[in-house]
């Protein structure tokens, strides 16, 4: 393996990030659910949820008068309050379009440049492993690709903000998240290229399989979380999911259990404005972020494709899991630039002029904007992270080509973990099928 | 430890003796379920464990089944053991998905790597005059997909074993208790906390009741009852009628129900559910495979009709009792 993942994982992280403002800012919800053994856990925030938004409004003094109140704009169809383009005031950002640094009154973060390197590293190597994955599957080596093409940000920054012992519940679409939970990129490629249907230890990264079905894995998180808490462990839970699961029953009922039993799981939700070819107003009136607090517990929306602000936020809502203080929302505002899978055709359903206006948010270009400008990668060092990246094309083209197809008897292995009568007995005639034909081969040459 | 101990008790009982000594085994195994805690379950089975075991290991779940197994995937994944209740029957379908697509599922797409030691325990069946959604058979919609194993215990015994033997189980096993049971009394040797001989007799084997020479009488669950009465009533008209008790629905023994039937010559099988696509659907079509020769006459199925449970005032007509297990004896001797 000539590329490898940046930042070695066990180097346990701040998870305050420093002066992360998460006390004000992940407001508790009210102390009236949990009866849980482990009350004497400090929680880490006090004040209702449900004022976070309007309190944070006023503290943050941008934009003016929020756009989104929960009255104004109710009763016309036409606009539901949360189809702010690029998010709108609530959204946490702490570097601009143009690759400025701003600051926000809830949530801070300084890093130090070699970690500013890493999280650029880690954005254009998983661009660049997506790339490739999408050209093959053009080249017939997959059957399939739904690529990450403007989420890097947004899976960057949220799983920097984890540690070893932290366990991460993905879709099918969390390439970055894999990355940077050191699962081998070309693992990822199996189950698109047909090989297996997940095809990776879940324990071997803290990062369980890709999950298909939409928001089945929301409900895993939760639970795995619940036993995490039972553990008296310190450690927290993301379930990724998107806008369109939030649609599905199971996430309701994730957030539900979670709020219930104070679950140590943080939902991350990259809204990505499509769903297929269905935009967010088919799945919500109102901001995602505000469901949480219907359920009891703080949700925030973050710029996703503001890697510091991503981290910053997930910071603080996995140190809350981590200390007692139960479940968080977090909404990051992001764009799908890309189709939904290779088999997708966007052109159908979106406009070039949405697609443009977002390209100028790109979250690799506002990262090295803002590097570039203070100084702090020159050319030499953008052109390492080029040749970093041509060597992991090369690599995960070669592992491709070199993957080998699964034996034919795979169909029966690990069906059950105890066994099965039927799955022995099916075993063993497919094989007295297979070598009948070595058979005639043998005797009919 | 000599803990081994027979006494008399219901079904009922039974359950909830075995679901004491499991968690006494394991500080892993967890109860999950609507009403599980401080009432003991509609049907009392997990009565006084709350008490005992706390509510971080009894658990009162919200109202909301897909909750309830997806939930018990992640505590599984973690390294729990639930035993989840499902309250009735007919309220498994919210959390079917997450039965069929992830927890059959994941231990071949994670190739291995993680174990689902879930058990779902549902009470099943008519005969006790429910509104509907009460009263329904659905062990055949779970028999379909690999990755599940799906037993039913006929008596207080089985009961006791089979579910210790269940949750010792590191797949995912649908548990269906016949309701109408519950409080049908039996003989039942309990193992204690160290489970010694649980597995005495294999989970998975179909057991003969009653050895006979002229037709095999298969059936499992709530009708295994039934079945041995009508083998008593055949008897007073000097016909031998062999009952096998299947027991577990997958995977299925087979190799017992063909040893009878190759002494017998004729199978009837005997279930609640519909006979449409029903197990006794797949038992005909595997016992001609396996006994054609053997067989003097058509497997024959005795169950629910292809119309949706009905209201009690007409389960008894519905249901497979004596005179219809009877009548389709008479059918196949006749043959």
């Amino acid at each position: 393996m000539t590329v490898e993942s940046t930042a070695a994982r066990s180097r346990p992280r701040d998870g305050g990030g420093g002066t992360d403002g998460s006390t004000e800012q992940t407001a508790e919800r009210k102390d009236t659910g949990p009866t849980r053994r482990n009350t004497g856990r400090k929680a880490t925030a006090s004040g209702a949820g449900t004022r976070k938004g309007a309190a944070k409004k006023a503290a943050s003094g941008r934009g003016g008068a929020p756009k989104a109140s929960t009255s104004g704009k109710a009763g016309n169809p036409g606009t539901p309050e949360h189809r702010d383009e690029f998010g709108g005031p609530d959204m946490v950002q702490l570097l601009t379009p143009e690759g400025e640094r701003v600051e926000h009154p809830d949530y801070t973060i300084d890093l130090d440049a070699d970690e500013l390197r890493g999280l650029y590293r880690d954005m254009v190597l998983t661009r660049r492993f997506d790339a490739e994955a999408t050209s093959l599957q053009r080249q017939g080596e997959l059957g399939l690709w739904p690529s990450l093409l403007g989420q890097e940000a947004a899976q960057i920054g949220s799983a920097r903000a984890l540690r070893d012992d932290d366990y991460v519940f993905p879709t099918y679409r969390e390439h970055g998240v894999a990355w940077c939970r050191g699962v081998d990129p070309a693992q990822l490629l199996g189950m698109f290229r047909g090989v297996n249907n997940g095809g990776w230890d879940p324990n071997g990264n803290n990062f369980h399989l890709y999950t298909i079905v939409i928001g089945s894995q929301t409900l895993h998180a939760t639970g795995y979380a619940m036993g995490v808490a039972k553990d008296g462990a310190e450690s927290a839970v993301v379930a990724y999911f998107g806008d369109g699961a939030s649609s599905q029953g199971d996430v309701a009922e994730a957030f539900t259990y979670s709020a219930v039993y104070n679950a140590p799981v943080v939902f991350f939700c990259q809204n990505n404005q499509w769903a297929i070819s269905e935009p967010t107003e088919k799945q919500t009136r109102v901001p995602l972020y505000r469901r949480a607090a219907g359920y009891g517990f703080p949700g925030v929306r973050v710029d996703g494709n503001d890697v510091l602000a991503v981290l910053a936020v997930t910071r603080a809502a996995v140190e809350r899991a981590r200390t007692g203080g139960g479940p968080m929302l977090i909404e990051a505002f992001t764009y799908r630039m890309g189709a939904h899978t290779t088999s997708d055709d966007p052109t159908r359903y979106r406009s070039d002029e949405e697609r443009r206006a977002w390209e100028s948010r790109d979250p690799l270009l506002r990262l090295r904007t803002h590097l570039e400008r203070e100084g702090l990668m020159d050319a030499d060092a953008l052109a390492a992270v080029e040749e970093e990246s041509d060597a992991l094309g090369r690599r995960v083209r070669e592992a491709i080509r070199t993957m080998p197809d699964p034996d034919t008897m795979a169909i029966f292995e690990n069906v059950y973990a105890d066994g099965h009568a039927l799955v022995d007995e099916e075993r063993a005639q497919f094989a007295a099928y297979l070598a009948s034909f070595e058979d005639t081969h043998g005797e009919g040459n | 430890m000599a803990t081994t101990d027979t006494r008399t008790m219901p079904m009922a009982k039974a359950l909830n003796t075995s679901l004491r000594h499991a968690m006494e085994a394991d500080p892993k195994v967890l109860i999950m379920g609507e009403d599980v805690g401080k009432l003991g379950g509609v049907f009392r089975i997990t009565d006084g464990l709350q008490k005992d075991f706390g509510e971080e290991r009894v658990i009162d779940t919200p109202l909301a089944e897909s909750g309830i197994i997806g939930t018990a995937i992640g505590l599984a994944l973690r390294g729990y053991r639930p035993v989840c209740e499902i309250q009735f029957d007919g309220f498994v379908f919210p959390a079917y998905d997450q039965i069929v697509t992830q927890l059959a599922k994941m231990h071949a797409r994670a190739l291995g790597t993680v174990k689902l030691p879930v058990v779902i325990r549902i009470p099943y069946a008519g005969g006790i005059g429910a509104v509907e959604h009460h009263s329904e058979s659905p062990e055949a919609l779970f028999a379909h997909v690999a990755g599940l194993k799906i037993v039913t215990p006929s008596t207080p015994d089985d009961a006791y074993r089979m579910l210790r033997q269940s949750i010792d189980c590191d797949d995912p096993v649908i548990f269906f208790e016949p309701k109408s049971r519950y409080w049908d009394k039996g003989e039942v040797t309990t193992e204690g906390v160290d489970g010694e001989g649980i597995d005495a007799e294999p989970l998975h084997r179909a057991r003969v009741l009653r050895e006979g020479t002229d037709l095999t009488l298969a059936a499992y669950g709530p009708t295994v009852r039934t079945a041995l009465r009508a083998a008593e009533a055949m008897a007073e008209e000097d016909r031998s009628v062999e009952v096998v008790d299947l027991r577990s629905i997958s995977p299925m023994d087979f190799d017992t129900l063909q040893a009878s039937v190759e002494r017998t010559g004729r199978l009837v099988v005997v279930h609640e559910a519909p006979v449409f696509f029903g197990a006794g659907a797949e038992i005909a079509a595997r016992i001609t495979e396996r006994c054609f020769y053997h067989l003097e006459a058509p497997v024959l199925r005795v169950g629910g009709f292809h119309a949706p449970y009905p209201p009690a005032r007409l389960e008894e007509e519905y249901l497979p009792g004596l005179d219809r297990v009877l009548d389709g004896i008479d059918r196949v001797l006749a043959f």
